[in-house]
Parts: structure tokens; sequence; C-alpha cells
């Protein structure tokens, strides 16, 4: 099983690489459109801003899109799953491949940071199993997606998006790739998903 | 609700664990990646890697580990000791490392706060904050920098650390409990998360931490001895009311 992690020169791929291999894929990292739209399923991770992302992802944005079209199966990861939204509080322009906003945490303490417990709203391909696991987040910025494409939240003195899923994208806010083993099967998850999508 | 956090921090040099860990076999001793390992297994949130022989002797071994680290670790952690710019902090992030800490670099140039929030997000910096009788400190507590500790705290936040990392110099290593009053007034003055640092002694420091508004504790001495104690902590605190993960 191929997964393609989209390079955009800011992200720390090497730990998401790694837990993916862990999970069993075969995983390789690129900027080639071929090698995005083909791979079984497709990576946007990502620490940072919306903006140096969108930067970074400007060069792949169009071969995400294609795939998106082909409903070929894509996940993001933190600021990966920012992407998928258009306009950011923070600067920038995502993806736009779903419709909702991006915005700055209104909290005593942003960064949201550290280990946090899923609520599930609706079922999930993505985060079956994971209802009420703990899992991490180190973000300052969040989605607010229009319509129900939320599959969990968490709460950081008010609700916030953890997991969506939408057609071929799912995404998460926190880092699958550093929540032990919640965030293990998480990913697990997302390769039997693109398996069946 | 985010969980309190509980940090064990090592201190490496040239790639290896050089004090206070003792476990049975000495060859497991120097190596950090499988320390680490050992305390994410027993209920560590996050790691912290501080290398003591940044600047003296280069980058070398460091970026060897955070790459193991990267690889090997499912918790995330944190590596500090000798970031003096942007490149230092790059090399680092590209490696692996979720965050990095800067300490005196910060103090000498506040300037680079800035930068590197504005580079690769705040959610990746950590501003470390030794402090003597609340004053800021450099080089190990030797360095006086005139800075009231709590006003460095806000301005550190304001140009873009996502954390702050707060030691007490007076505290540190005693055993006798965090430095409440700097961890309240520092907590209380900044909208980032804090983790306190220096003096745990007992899992009762810990939760008095938390309740003067850390976020996190960072634990050192209390664990190295004998990391199943990190367990012991975790479930004393739970038991005490303390939301952490368990």
């Amino acid at each position: 099983m191929r997964v393609v992690l989209a390079d955009y020169g800011a992200g720390n791929l090497r730990s998401v690489s790694a837990a993916f291999v862990r999970a069993g894929a075969e995983v390789v990292v690129s900027t080639d459109a071929a090698e995005i739209l083909e791979a079984q399923l497709a990576v946007i991770a990502g620490v940072g801003h919306v903006e140096s992302a969108a930067r970074g992802l400007a060069p792949v944005a169009d071969a995400l899109r294609e795939r998106f079209e082909r409903e070929r199966p894509i996940l993001g990861i933190c600021v990966g799953m920012q992407m998928f939204f258009g306009e950011s509080e923070e600067g920038g322009c995502g993806l736009g491949l779903l419709s909702g906003a991006v915005r700055r945490l209104r909290a005593k303490r942003v960064p949201h940071m550290g280990w946090n417990s899923l609520t599930l709203t609706r079922p999930s391909r993505l985060l079956d199993g994971l209802d009420g696991a703990d899992v991490y987040f180190a973000h300052s910025y969040a989605a607010e997606p229009d319509g129900a494409v939320t599959v969990a939240k968490v709460d950081h003195e008010g609700p916030v998006a953890a997991g969506v899923e939408s057609g071929p994208l799912a995404g998460v806010q926190f880092h699958p790739e550093r929540s032990g083993h919640a965030g293990a099967r998480v990913l697990e998850n997302a390769l039997a998903w693109s398996r069946s999508v | 609700m985010v969980k309190k956090r509980l940090i064990p921090c090592l201190d490496v040099a040239d790639g290896r664990v050089v004090k206070g860990v003792r476990f049975e076999s000495l060859r497991d001793v120097g190596d950090p990646v499988e320390l680490a390992r050992r305390y994410s297994e027993l209920g560590a949130d996050e790691l912290v890697f501080l290398d003591i022989t940044a600047g003296i002797e280069g980058r070398g071994p460091i970026l060897e580990l955070v790459e193991q680290a990267a690889e090997t670790l499912t918790v995330p952690f944190t590596v500090g000791g000798g970031i003096s710019g942007l490149e230092d902090a790059r090399g680092l992030l590209r490696a692996g490392a979720d965050k990095v800490a800067v300490n005196r670099a910060a103090v000498d140039d506040p300037e680079l706060l800035t930068a590197l929030a504005a580079e690769f997000g705040s959610q990746a910096i950590v501003c470390a904050l030794d402090a003597r009788a609340g004053e800021v400190v450099t080089h190990g507590g030797r360095n006086g920098r005139g800075l009231d500790a709590v006003a460095w705290a806000r301005e550190a936040v304001e140009r873009g650390a996502g954390e702050l990392l707060v030691t007490s110099i007076d505290a540190d290593g005693t055993r006798a409990g965090y430095d409440l009053e700097l961890t309240r007034a520092i907590a209380a003055a900044v909208g980032v998360p804090v983790i306190a640092s220096g003096g745990a002694g007992e899992g009762s420091h810990l939760a008095d931490a938390f309740r003067a508004g850390a976020d996190a504790a960072l634990v050192a001495s209390i664990v190295h001895e004998r990391p199943e104690r990190l367990l012991e902590l975790k479930s004393e605190l739970k038991e005490a009311g303390w939301n952490v993960r368990t």
C-alpha cells in the first residue's frame, strides 16, 4: 500500500513517514504530480502556518485538486486539515475543497497544546474505535467547518473540530504520529479507508 | 479539556545521556532514544532533550539523535540547548523535533523569537526562561541579566513564543518543590502554556505547580532514579482529581 506525503518544505515529515511505515505502508515523500495522483493515499501533513504551507503546497496544489476531483483519498494532518478549507485568519488561503473558515482559537491558553480527549460526533471511518481517546494537539488556529463534515471534536474552552470527513477527504487537527497507540490506530484506519475508497 | 502534562527531561552530551539516570544495565544508560521510549511507555506526555554540549562541539550528534527520536517515539519531543539562530532551529525541526527551546539566544536577541515564530509557527517555539529571585539569568544561572522574569515572559510571548519553560534556579535540584511564586506570576501574566521546572521531589509538588497555573511539569531527578515513579506520579495525580492522561 503506497502512501505519498506531499512535500512542501516546511513540514516535519520524518515522524509522519515513520508512523505510516509502522502502520504497514510504503511511504514516498514527493512533489511529483503523477506520484501524488497515483498513490493509494495522499497525505498533507504539516505544522506551522497555513500561509507558508499554502506557499509551499502551490506546486502540488493542482495535483491535489485533481486527486480530489477523481475522488481519490487525501488525509490532512493539523495544518494539512486546515488546508482543505479556504481563507484563514492566519493569512493565506487553503485549497478550498471544503467550506468553512480557519480561525484563531479563542481560549485563555493558545496554542492548544497537549493531550485532549476526542468526542465522536458521528460515525467515522477514520476515528473508528477512538471515542474518548487521548490524542496530541499543537495548534493556534482551527477549522470551523460549515455543514456536517465534522466527525470529532475536543473541548478547549469550547468545542474545537478535531476530525472531518467528506467524500475523499479525511482530516485530523491533532498529530496521530505523536499520539501513541491511539494515533497509530488512526493511521491504520486511514489505510483501511483508502483501500476501500 | 487539555490535560496536565508530565515531561521528563534528559540531559545529553555528544548524543548520550549524561547524568542522573540509574538503570540496571549500564549499556542502556547512555542511549537517549531508548530512555525516552521507556519514559513514553511509562506515560510521559512529552519529552525534552537538553543538549548540554551544544555550542561547544557543534550540532552533529544531536541531529542524529533527533532523527532517531523522531522515527522511534510516538509522543512529542522538544530539543533545547545552544540554539543560537534560525538555522539551528531549522536543522532540528527538519530532523524531526516537534519543538525547539531557546534560552540565552533569545535573551541576547529577542528578535530571534519573532523570526522563529514567523518561520516555524508559535507552536514549535518554546522560550526557556531561567530565573533567580525574579530575575532572568543565563549561563546556567551564573549571569544575571537585569531583566524581570515576568516582564521577559510577557515579551517572549508577544514576540511569538508558543510555550514557556520556566526554571527556577533557586529551586532546581532541591527537591523541595517548584517555585510556586514564580510559576503563579508567569502563568497569570501570559496566554500560552507554562511548563514549571526545577524542584520536583514528590507528587504533591506537581499538584502545587498545576494549582499555581502551570499547564505542565518538567521532571528530572525524581524520575531518573526510578522511571516507574512516572506511572506512580500519574496515578497519584489522577486520584487527587487532576486531569492527567493515564
